[in-house]
């Protein structure tokens, strides 16, 4: 029995209005060798056999449990308390859907409020909703957003090419057919250009500025002419923000920034394989009703007794249909719950702590690695946990040598700017001891003899 | 229902008077969105409109909905207050309540009192 709900005749007319001949055809995005890839279990083991093979089979991949990491890029190797998990595991929250109704969700809504008002308290902004996918859909979250609130009328994006570039994809894949001119990040990435040149390119027609904070770079800079300036021909500020940094450094609220969104990740979220991850979203309370997704509220019941309930909820898709900013309105519930124990269990100088140690060791880091024959830090700006460096060989070299030594290297940044070919992206966190940090200095000047 | 006798109805549920030019949204229709709590003006003063346009946006703890201009015509005020204070859509739905003032080129047939109480009895449900 077929569980599909569409005839053969159906499915015909729908691949014939879209131009494709069979359902094979949609997926020629993926590499034919990858999409039914064979299965090499023989047939017939029993639990304990199967078990020994795939973790044979699991042993083959290489962890950051096995190997030293200062790959980041956006998603980031920090310490996940226990806590943190036994209290997701918990049979109350993990549950496959988040339950709504009010009557029966009292602890499921709380937990999702007090995510939010923590993550308000972080970027400095009114009000979150209760999250997206991850950072990147929840930056394209901000476009919708803003042109939404401008009705459609203002139809150009700036983007700082130093947001990270799958973000900006992931921009681009959202806003297919908008008809919407994105600007900014078409040109090469110029390392010592002041954010603020990007200013000149926000006219009456942009609808909305996205900045990053610290940059994909790891660079932290002071937004706040910059948002002053795109404020004045009447846009809309959306900054992308690493909430570990948060904890050391101004918030974009503090800047004036209109919309903060980020990647949840660091806070309590293994890295896993990329995903899935957790993407935050706030906004100036004015905005409320342009937000996309759900939104949590405190409320009193019948009896006065505080409770929570989803609110505002007619803006969303499911009541104010095509006319809605954004046709996402699940949330990203068990992960948020993560981030909130972690962000209650460390608490506001734990985080602050976390921060510290990230920015201590990488400034440790960045200072033993440029004495390295011909290797060079690239740029002048503070940075955070993250920085470039300028290496003698192409980075997949360099790479190829510290996983010979069992480190994982930095993120090559030649794939994503290529004038950035033979540049390392390298990331330290806690996690990082000094050792570590020492046994990468010695293995690249291995690399710079050789 | 609060229907006054000197307006005119639509069958989207706005009101329109003929005196003044005020466009807002019907006892009925505010009755049945029950607690508003979000209105957005779409218009803008000294556009020309054409009848049926959509000129504002309402949402309630329950629905959103629109609201059509019931005149072609140049939109000449927009009420301030009940964007600040939604709930006068509620509470006082032709009088603080207006959402906007048009100066009418062109009036379509719309309905009396009497038609709209009988047009609103027959969606009684």
């Amino acid at each position: 029995m077929t569980y599909i709900p569409h005839s053969t005749q159906e499915r015909d007319a729908m691949l014939a209005a879209i131009g494709v001949e069979k359902i094979e055809d949609l997926f020629d995005a993926i590499p034919a060798k990858y999409r039914f890839p064979a299965i090499n279990i023989r047939p017939a083991l029993v639990e304990m056999e199967a078990a020994a093979l795939l973790g044979e089979i699991a042993a083959s991949n290489e962890s950051t449990r096995d190997l030293v990491s200062f790959l980041g890029a956006g998603v980031y190797n920090h310490y996940i308390p226990s806590v943190v998990n036994h209290i997701i595991s918990r049979g109350e929250f993990y549950t496959a859907y988040t339950p709504y109704q009010p009557e029966i969700s009292q602890g499921t809504l709380q937990a999702i409020f007090e995510y939010q008002s923590l993550i308000c308290a972080l970027t400095g902004m009114e009000v979150s909703n209760a999250s997206h996918y991850d950072g990147a859909t929840a930056t394209a979250e901000a476009v919708n957003m803003a042109y939404a609130n401008f009705r459609g009328k203002r139809r150009k994006i700036v983007i700082s090419p130093t947001v990270h570039p799958q973000y900006r994809e992931t921009i681009r894949t959202y806003t297919q057919g908008m008809e919407l001119e994105l600007a900014g990040d078409d040109s090469s990435v110029d390392m010592e250009a002041a954010p603020e040149t990007l200013g000149a390119l926000v006219d009456g027609d942009t609808a909305l500025l996205i900045v990053q904070y610290p940059d994909f770079f790891g660079r932290i800079f002071d937004y706040t002419q910059l948002i002053a300036s795109a404020h004045a021909q009447g846009a809309l500020v959306c900054v992308v923000v690493n909430p570990t940094a948060l904890a050391l450094f101004k918030t974009p609220g503090a800047m004036g920034a209109d919309i903060v969104v980020g990647e949840g990740q660091p806070l309590g979220i293994p890295m896993w394989f990329g995903g899935p991850h957790l993407g935050f979203f706030t906004t100036k309370k004015s905005y409320v009703h342009k937000m996309a997704g759900r939104v949590i509220g405190e409320t009193r019941d019948s009896r006065g007794q505080k409770s929570y309930v989803l609110t505002l909820t007619a803006r969303e898709q499911h009541i104010k249909r095509e006319r809605a900013t954004s046709n996402i309105c699940t949330n990203q519930g068990l992960l948020a719950l993560a981030s909130a124990v972690y962000l209650a269990v460390v608490g506001k100088s734990g985080l602050k702590q976390v921060a510290n140690l990230c920015y201590q060791k990488a400034h440790y880091a960045a200072e033993q690695l440029s004495k390295i024959d011909g290797f060079e830090l690239c740029y002048s700006q503070p940075f955070f946990h993250e920085f470039t460096l300028r290496c003698p060989q192409p980075a997949a070299e360099i790479n190829a040598h510290l996983l010979d030594h069992g480190i994982l290297g930095g993120y090559d940044l030649g794939q994503d700017y290529p004038e950035l070919a033979d540049h390392l992206l390298i990331a330290v966190t806690e996690m990082n001891s000094k050792e570590e940090i020492d046994l990468l200095v010695e293995t690249l000047q291995e690399a710079s003899h050789d | 229902m609060n229907t006054p006798e000197n307006l005119k109805y639509t069958k989207t549920d706005e009101w329109f008077d003929p005196q003044t030019g005020k466009v807002g949204l019907t006892d009925y229709a505010q009755s049945q969105l029950s607690d508003i709590v979000f209105l957005e003006v779409l218009a803008i003063v000294g556009e020309t409109l054409t009848a049926e346009k959509p000129v504002a946006s309402v949402e309630s703890v329950k629905a959103a909905g629109e609201v059509y201009l019931p005149v072609a015509g140049e939109i000449v005020a927009i009420n301030d207050a009940p964007i600040q204070k939604p709930e006068l859509l509620n509470t006082d739905p032709y009088n603080e309540g207006w959402i906007l003032q048009v100066h009418a080129t062109s009036v379509p047939d719309l309905m009396d009192a009497a038609a709209y109480i009988a047009y609103c009895a027959t969606r009684e449900h």
